[in-house]
């Protein structure tokens, strides 16, 4: 669902880039105050009450920091890699992992924000995949619906839904159709065609796409239920 | 850091490189969407060059190796990316 340059009016991208940096700096700014811990230096003093330093304050990277950075570049590294691994749906047509809410229910809606913008830029500026000045664009479609209002949707979802993992499968697949929804309106915005016309034929085509992410944040989520530190308890 | 990340981040090299090979070449869903309606020749190419276009890498000749060794580094940079980028960003003042 990757934007390409030129789809989208210079009004919407612009508008788009500006949603998508504030969201961007917001969950940054949140999610480094976890991060670090306040150190103090100790004064070097004698007992004679002679001191030849001051007391210092260091911010560090806590261990929870650490380990939550290593644990965000995991999923990070892995949704690239399954975001190249398209399976094929009907009539000539294929799809992959948004990964959204899978980064989610794992790291944290703000910290997922934070993966799947780093890998729609690593994929404009490497690989050309998805423009860039529609980079705005698919932050907020593929970043901000489909990850935080798929999170949402999760939370929702896991209040009717008893089994946990069902509801991990249907906000996945609630994730792909809803970006696919955002991205319509976003064409339909800029003149590129009418609405009417595109919001069926995209929603058709990714809520079966979208049955192929579900499965695979089930799975992913199943395999790493046990891990302790997971964001929500699954 | 926990294991089964671990094995997670081996899982995400090894599909990028291998499984990658046998990824469906069909137009993904916006792409296709584009096509049937015909908007698809609004889409502009990328304003400038970049160092891997369409995931091919070809530094050996091989399309094959292409695919490979664009999805092994990709991986590595996005790793890179947000465990070293992040950590200047987040530094408090």
């Amino acid at each position: 669902m990757h934007i390409p340059d030129g789809f989208l009016g210079p009004n919407t991208s612009a508008s788009l880039i500006t949603a998508a940096v504030a969201a961007v700096s917001f969950a940054v700014s949140r999610v480094k105050r976890k991060f670090f811990v306040k150190k103090e230096i100790l004064a070097l003093a004698t007992p004679e009450g002679a001191q030849f330093s001051t007391v210092k304050k260091t911010s560090v990277l806590s261990g929870y920091g650490k380990d939550k950075l290593l644990r965000m570049a995991t999923i990070a590294s892995f949704v690239f890699a399954t975001q190249m691994l398209n399976f094929p749906v009907a009539n000539g047509t294929s799809g992959h992992l948004l990964g959204g809410v899978l980064a989610a229910v794992l790291l944290g809606p703000l910290e997922a924000l934070i993966v799947i913008s780093a890998v729609l830029v690593i994929q404009s500026i490497f690989f050309a995949d998805g423009g860039l000045v529609a980079l705005g664009a698919n932050i907020f479609n593929m970043g901000i619906i489909g990850t935080i209002a798929g999170f949402y949707c999760y939370k929702g979802i896991r209040k009717i839904v008893k089994f946990k993992l069902l509801s991990v499968f249907i906000a996945g697949w609630l994730s792909v159709v809803l970006a696919s929804i955002a991205t319509s309106l976003e064409l339909a915005i800029s003149n590129t065609i009418a609405l009417n016309l595109v919001i069926p034929a995209m929603v058709k085509t990714h809520a079966l796409i979208g049955i192929g992410e579900g499965i695979i944040t089930f799975a992913i989520v199943w395999y790493m239920q046990k891990e302790k530190g997971n964001e929500q308890k699954i | 850091m926990n294991r089964r990340y671990k094995i997670l981040l081996l899982v995400s090299i090894l599909s990028a490189s291998v499984v990658s090979l046998f990824a469906s070449s069909s137009p993904d869903g916006l792409e296709k969407v584009a096509e049937d309606k015909g908007f698809i020749v609004k889409a502009l190419n990328y304003p400038s060059k970049v160092l891997m276009p369409d995931y091919e890498l070809n530094i050996f000749g091989n399309d094959y190796l292409a695919v490979a060794f664009a999805g092994m580094i990709g991986t590595i940079i996005v790793f890179a990316f947000v465990y070293f980028a992040l950590r200047p960003i987040a530094i408090k003042k």
